[in-house]
């Protein structure tokens, strides 16, 4: 075994993918298309959300394409607005609420639970189904013209002064919503009802955990959701005027509603990505992930906590100044179980046997680029920097730093991580490294400039800006082009490594996880026989004690 | 190896028109910049930290150099130091901000007031001369200024960088910001919330002028008629007059010297009366009946633009004495050239 990696293959000349697994269990499109099968319809997720990432994508790159000079030269203001809204709606709603949940929740939670399904395989379906019919309405509405209203919708913009397809994409996220629903429902039922013998609360994985805190934020977030675009629907249709000042109705009562969804949707999408990093760094570094308890329990603080903080969103919205006081504080405390997170991550690879294989790197990514996008949310979160702040640049780049510094390498870190397990083959070691270098330096030369444009005060949404703030809009779109090719380059060989990858075996990582005992890819009903969980998540010396085992066993 | 001299000339003018730092051109500019630059050293060392400690356990201990890894179950003490350290870094923050967020958004007493009325896609002020501007705004350095904002249609946000203020502009609803420009310039005014197609459109220039100067401009740019004296015209022109006559049988409270007091409705409640309440009063009137009078006021929902209520509510405002109301009823060329109030004159 070498010293730099604790890769452990199989003898590659004897070795075979299993020909018995969930991906050959059955031939034919229907089989997949009527699959009760967790693993089947996570991979189903898996390529819709990576057609909905790359068509968001192509919006993200028109955007940068329009700000690389001053002047609105490229496309019409009305197009300029319907790219940044459709990049928005897809990438929120299409891409990153389902992204981790869905496709690698989706794959592991039963496994790590030693589980052979979710609790409800056909609601499980449904769900993807939901996901698909509210993804062919986004389209429709691209089709058929697009839509302007920004992804949050705001009100009585939404509701009286466009004339877009507001309807079919409020719609559109309202049936998505209901797959996020089912997503969430099936985890939690899942994690309580259907846990192996000896699987205690504090035997399951971080993953797991963090999962299911995204979970309750699912079910109780989402409803509301549900509830303002319809209101904006009725409004729209109906004149209501619940939104309507001249009708007696109030037109900030649209964005509390939207940002008591909208704030937890965040850690909706956060979560998952952080319980990826939990196994990510323990994996890498040999180690139980320092504080196990903490970690867990700050992930289900970060899902309490994030329903009380959506007014920080309306600081300058002429809320009163004390329920602002209150706001911005609960604010402040729930940056605190995110510090916790960070510090232990970190101090997981103390005295850890540390090893760097891309899972690792992109690890490594995320919690510097998290930390950033943390801290600059305590900028956003202090009242009087919230005025000068909100609405510009700055919290685009606070957002992006969260949710694609934070989230997309999260997702990309446990892809790379469970790809030899999802496909029973690996992806190429060094590409797949040079591609996480590129994808960390193109983030930073894509976003860092934002900040400072956001404290000059370049508003967001703007379709064109004064010429002072050319050069570091510049160095943005370049640092966009770089980040492209970062997310393009995993697409490819990952897709090779589908039939050229190297047999990847039971346990590539030597990791402790359920999921790692079992055969890649896994069968159909996960275990021959439903495992008793008879130690700690993260325990080394049992892999270690139960590989000798096995080698006295078969030698 | 050389540079083409003409991309270099480009170059280096480029660069020299960039923007780094906004100006600090405001009296609340400095608070909001030490509150930044505090907030960038507490992300600056945070990043570094956790940069220093990843960098520092990766060297010491990846595999080649630590091979076996020492199981550790967590440390309550060191959990401790790092939620309570962040905890009150953070609520520096939290205190630090608050303070900032009320000095900006209490306008200081006395402050000269103007009116800013957005609309897709253009910001109206109106100065208490009756001065009018469109993406315009022109404003006395050393003087504190509060503008009272609304929109007459969706959001918009009024933002100016470099005096580090902004506010929602809300339909159907007034806010309010304060600053007090210290530097004469030209400044960006941007509308930052997203409203529509030419969203981006919906830009200014500020122009801070020496008080000398400022005056200068006033007196070149005034209309004629002050905001109060277009009140006045509206006052009569929409019969408000009739009721509101401030005779004693009068079907109306009587509205001389009613700004700033507070009322007893009939509903029970106790208002102030303010811009807000003078605005809402006479748009949905049936909600706002003074204790003591029957609800006959029909409602002017849709009948008076967002300008003529900003005229209504500034004439109410130095609305002293019934006299020139009586002489209005009773004069019936009264309604044309008025001579100037004395309630008027002093704004």
């Amino acid at each position: 075994m070498s010293e730099s990696t604790i890769l452990n293959l199989p003898d590659q000349s004897t070795a075979r993918v299993p020909k018995r697994n969930f991906i050959t269990a059955e031939d034919g499109l229907l089989s997949w298309l009527l699959t009760g099968d967790h693993k089947r319809i996570a991979m189903l997720y898996l390529i819709s959300i990576t057609f909905f990432f790359f068509i968001g994508g192509a919006f993200a790159g028109l955007i940068r394409l329009e700000l690389l000079t001053p002047q609105p030269d490229l496309v019409a203001s009305d197009t300029y607005n319907k790219f940044f809204t459709m990049h928005g709606v897809i990438m929120v709603f299409l891409f990153l609420v389902p992204s981790v949940p869905a496709t690698l929740g989706n794959f592991l939670i039963p496994i790590m639970l030693g589980a052979r399904d979710l609790a409800f395989p056909k609601i499980n379906l449904l769900s993807w189904y939901l996901y698909v019919v509210g993804g062919v309405m986004v389209i429709a509405t691209m089709v058929l013209g697009g839509v302007d209203t920004g992804w949050t919708f705001t009100t009585p913009l939404s509701t009286h002064y466009l004339n877009t397809h507001v309807i079919t994409t409020a719609l559109a996220i309202f049936v998505a919503g209901f797959s996020s629903i089912f997503t969430g429902l099936n985890f939690i039922v899942t994690i309580h009802r259907m846990r192996c013998p000896g699987m205690t609360w504090f035997r399951m994985p971080l993953f797991v955990w963090s999962n299911y805190a995204a979970s309750i934020l699912m079910v109780l977030g989402t409803p509301v959701l549900a509830i303002s675009l319809t209101l904006v629907l009725l409004e729209r249709v109906f004149g209501i005027g619940v939104f309507d000042p001249t009708k007696g109705g109030d037109p900030l009562l649209f964005q509390h509603l939207f940002w008591f969804y909208s704030h937890p949707a965040v850690y909706i999408m956060i979560l998952p990505g952080m319980g990826v990093i939990s196994e990510v760094v323990s994996t890498f570094s040999r180690k139980r992930v320092f504080g196990y308890t903490a970690v867990a329990f700050s992930s289900v603080a970060i899902a309490l906590f994030g329903f009380f903080v959506w007014e920080h969103h309306m600081f300058i919205m002429g809320v009163s100044n004390y329920s602002a006081l209150v706001f911005s504080l609960l604010t402040m405390l729930v940056a605190v179980p995110s510090a916790i997170k960070i510090f232990n991550w970190s101090f997981t690879l103390q005295k850890g046997s540390i090893t760097f294989e891309t899972p690792m790197l992109y690890a490594f990514g995320f919690m510097g680029l998290f930390t950033i996008g943390g801290l600059t949310g305590v900028f956003l979160g202090s009242l009087g920097m919230d005025i000068h702040l909100t609405e510009t640049y700055f919290i685009v780049a606070h957002f992006h730093f969260v949710m694609v510094g934070g989230m997309l390498m999260a997702f990309l870190s446990g892809i790379h991580f469970w790809w030899p397990k999802i496909t029973g083959r690996m992806y190429p070691e060094a590409i797949s490294k040079l591609a996480a270098v590129v994808t960390f330096i193109g983030f930073n030369l894509t976003f860092l400039p934002q900040f400072i444009l956001g404290y000059l005060g370049m508003p967001r949404r703007y379709h064109s800006y004064p010429p002072e703030f050319q050069i570091l809009n510049v160095m943005s779109t370049a640092g966009a082009t770089v980040l492209g090719i970062g997310y393009l380059m995993p697409i490819i060989y990952l897709a090779w490594s589908l039939k050229y990858g190297a047999v990847a075996g039971n346990n590539p990582w030597q990791a402790t996880g359920l999921e790692w005992q079992i055969q890649s890819p896994p069968l159909t009903e996960n275990f021959t026989e439903i495992p008793i969980m008879d130690h700690e998540a993260y325990d080394y010396d049992w892999l270690e004690h139960k590989t000798k085992q096995e080698v006295t066993t078969v030698g | 190896m050389g540079i083409s001299p003409v991309l270099w000339q480009f170059l280096e003018r480029w660069l020299n028109n960039s923007a780094l730092f906004p100006r600090e051109a405001s009296t609340i500019a400095p608070y909001m910049d030490a509150l930044y630059f505090f907030l960038l050293g507490m992300t600056v060392v945070g990043v570094a930290l956790v940069a220093t400690i990843i960098t520092v356990f990766s060297l010491r201990y990846r595999r080649s150099v630590h091979p076996v890894a020492t199981q550790i179950e967590g440390s309550t003490l060191l959990e401790a130091t790092w939620t309570i350290i962040p905890l009150g870094i953070f609520l520096i923050c939290f205190v630090w901000g608050a303070l900032l967020y009320f000095r900006i958004y209490t306008p200081p007493v006395n402050s000269m007031n103007i009116y800013i009325v957005g609309k897709q896609w253009m910001w109206k002020a109106e100065h208490p001369g009756g001065q009018h501007e469109i993406n315009a705004l022109h404003v006395p350095t050393g003087q504190n200024i509060q503008l009272t904002m609304i929109s007459q249609d969706v959001f918009h946000s009024f933002s100016i960088p470099d005096f580090r203020i902004k506010r929602e502009v809300i339909p159907g609803r007034y806010s309010t910001v304060w600053f007090n420009a210290t530097t004469p310039g030209e400044y960006h005014l941007f509308c930052t919330q997203y409203c529509g197609t030419n969203h981006s459109q919906m830009i200014g220039t500020i122009t801070a002028l020496s008080p000398a100067d400022y005056k200068k401009w006033t007196e070149e740019s005034t209309s004629g008629m002050s905001l109060a004296q277009n009140g006045e015209r509206l006052f009569a022109s929409m019969g408000c007059n009739a009721c509101h006559s401030g005779n004693a049988a009068a079907r109306g409270p009587s509205l001389a010297g009613v700004y700033g007091t507070t009322l007893q409705l009939t509903n029970g409640a106790q208002v102030l009366v303010n811009d807000a309440y003078l605005r809402d009063a006479i748009l949905n009137p049936s909600q706002h009946v003074t204790a003591g009078y029957s609800p006959i006021m029909p409602t002017y929902q849709g009948q008076i633009s967002e300008d003529g209520l900003i005229d209504l509510v500034e004439y109410l405002k130095n609305l002293q004495t019934n006299y020139r109301v009586h002489q209005t009823l009773t004069t019936s060329e009264s309604d044309q050239a008025a001579p100037i109030t004395p309630g008027v004159s002093q704004p």
